[in-house]
């Protein structure tokens, strides 16, 4: 009898331990080998890689989807932390042929134009671990019924405005900690209400947290940003725009690297927030019609 | 008064390393300071983005620190990136990554390709009756084992896992993310305790 078990691959446990891996860290968003580069060198622990940032996805409109393979090939050659990249809301072939090209992670991401305004990716079906968008609790548990491996909560990408994210993560931490507080027999209910299965809800008011990683998205611009997300308790932050429309992404990128490890220092928040040149200049989420709020996409 | 272990937040799952400590009685504290590395009688190096945290102990002046520790002797225990951290040589790294050192071995990075080949396993382990269960997450491969280290996990098709190096420990994969607790009791009382 060997001592050696069979290996298993696309396990749950191993498509939640890599986003355990990332926790404390930056994800970038990239468009190119460069730009790849220098988040590597910042000290980014993944990159996504996407065509067009979400502050340009804003500005030039049009529908937006799946980036190039060979773009994507090009970053996944070029770097040596994990890559990750967007699919559509609900486009089960454009999350195919990104893990036929090897993505460590798939975003399956309100900032694409989504492909189905019903259903999301039912990402059981796949080996490659997925991360989705989410506003409040049942969004979450709803995305992670689906499979998904990792939460971000969604903010208002390519703003530079960090209030959604902030009402995003207040809103999510709030519903746990209510969720944690009620009795067993009201449990059912909450369920309902938050359109969640039971197992799940039962869950999370047992542990007081969710089953998965959760980082934060969507407006982060500054190490004052992320180290605010952090404080408020995530996991990790995504900086999309804010990097790379910045006056000097070199020195930003790496600003916000500390700043989220050190996120409870004042001291070393001020020194790193020194002399970093224009932030992007941004847009008030109270500025944004309706329509163009991406974080209204997925439900 | 013994002190307590330390584990390195720089970056990576460290929480989980926390835990594991408490769920086994065992005193730890996170390390994120040079003056809390002064007060630790052993450190772990958790799993994470060895590029990462290679980078913020430079920058927050604590690579040094713990490399002239770990030479020292004080007891360290690697994970996953933490393996790399510890290699006296590594392969696939990117341009000037630095590592700690300690461990008379050479260490691929990302040996096993990307995500879709990460895997779950059981595999025996020297020193722990019975086989203990191991996750391999985007996980480095100890490719060469000097005379100085001694291999203590391997797969099946032999390639090297986990090695002991007097009291420095290092391995492929993560115990502290499949609630395996019993390497961290070997830490404890084989390498910290000894």
């Amino acid at each position: 009898m060997s001592e050696f078990s069979k290996p298993e691959v696309g396990t749950p446990l191993v498509k939640r331990g890599l986003a355990e891996m990332l926790k404390g860290g930056v994800i970038m968003d990239v468009i190119n080998v460069e730009q790849a580069k220098i988040a590597e060198d910042a000290g980014a622990v993944a990159v996504m890689a996407l065509e067009r940032v979400p502050a340009d996805i804003r500005a030039q409109g049009g529908v937006s989807r799946m980036s190039d393979p060979d773009m994507i090939d090009k970053i996944i050659e070029a770097v040596s932390i994990p890559v990750m990249a967007k699919a559509r809301i609900g486009h089960f072939v454009e999350a195919q042929i990104l893990e036929s090209l090897g993505v460590d992670y798939i975003d399956e991401s309100e900032v694409l134009s989504p492909a189905d305004y019903v259903n999301h990716i039912d990402k059981w079906k796949f080996n490659v671990p997925f991360v989705c968008g989410a506003t409040n609790l049942g969004e979450a548990l709803r995305r992670i019924t689906e499979g998904a491996a990792m939460i971000r909560s969604k903010g208002e990408a390519g703003t530079g405005d960090v209030s959604e994210a902030m009402k995003h993560i207040r809103t999510i931490s709030g519903e746990i900690r209510a969720l944690a507080a009620k009795s067993e027999d009201e449990l059912y209910v909450a369920a309902k209400e938050l359109q969640a299965p039971y197992q799940l809800v039962h869950e999370i008011a047992r542990t007081g947290k969710l089953p998965v990683v959760m980082f934060v998205a969507g407006g982060v611009a500054t190490p004052a940003d992320a180290a605010l997300m952090m404080q408020l308790g995530a996991d990790g932050v995504f900086v999309g725009s804010g990097i790379f429309k910045s006056g000097d992404p070199v020195a930003r990128a790496k600003a916000i690297v500390k700043a989220t490890t050190f996120y409870n220092d004042p001291a070393v928040l001020a020194e790193v927030s020194r002399g970093l040149g224009e932030a992007m200049v941004g847009i008030n989420v109270s500025d944004l019609p309706a329509p163009h709020r991406l974080a209204e996409r997925g439900w | 008064m013994t002190k307590p272990v330390g584990v390195l937040i720089l970056q990576g799952d460290f929480r989980e390393h926390l835990q594991a400590f408490e769920r086994l009685g065992i005193s730890a504290i996170p390390v994120k300071r040079r003056s809390e590395l002064d007060s630790v009688s052993g450190l772990v190096l958790p799993g994470g983005e060895s590029t990462t945290i290679g980078k913020l102990a430079r920058i927050f002046d604590l690579f040094d620190p713990i490399s002239t520790a770990i030479e020292g002797g004080l007891p360290v225990f690697g994970t996953c990136a933490g393996l790399i951290m510890l290699a006296d040589e590594i392969t696939d790294g990117i341009v000037g990554q630095e590592t700690f050192g300690g461990l008379d071995v050479v260490v691929q990075r990302n040996a096993f390709g990307n995500q879709l080949d990460s895997f779950e396993v059981d595999l025996p382990f020297s020193g722990i009756p019975n086989p203990v269960h191991a996750a391999f997450i985007r996980a480095p491969l100890i490719t060469s084992v000097g005379p100085k280290a001694r291999v203590v996990a391997s797969l099946e098709d032999g390639r090297v896992v986990g090695v002991v190096q007097n009291n420095r420990l290092g391995i492929s994969f993560h115990p502290e993310v499949t609630g395996e607790d019993r390497i961290h009791s070997y830490f404890y009382d084989a390498l910290v305790c000894a």
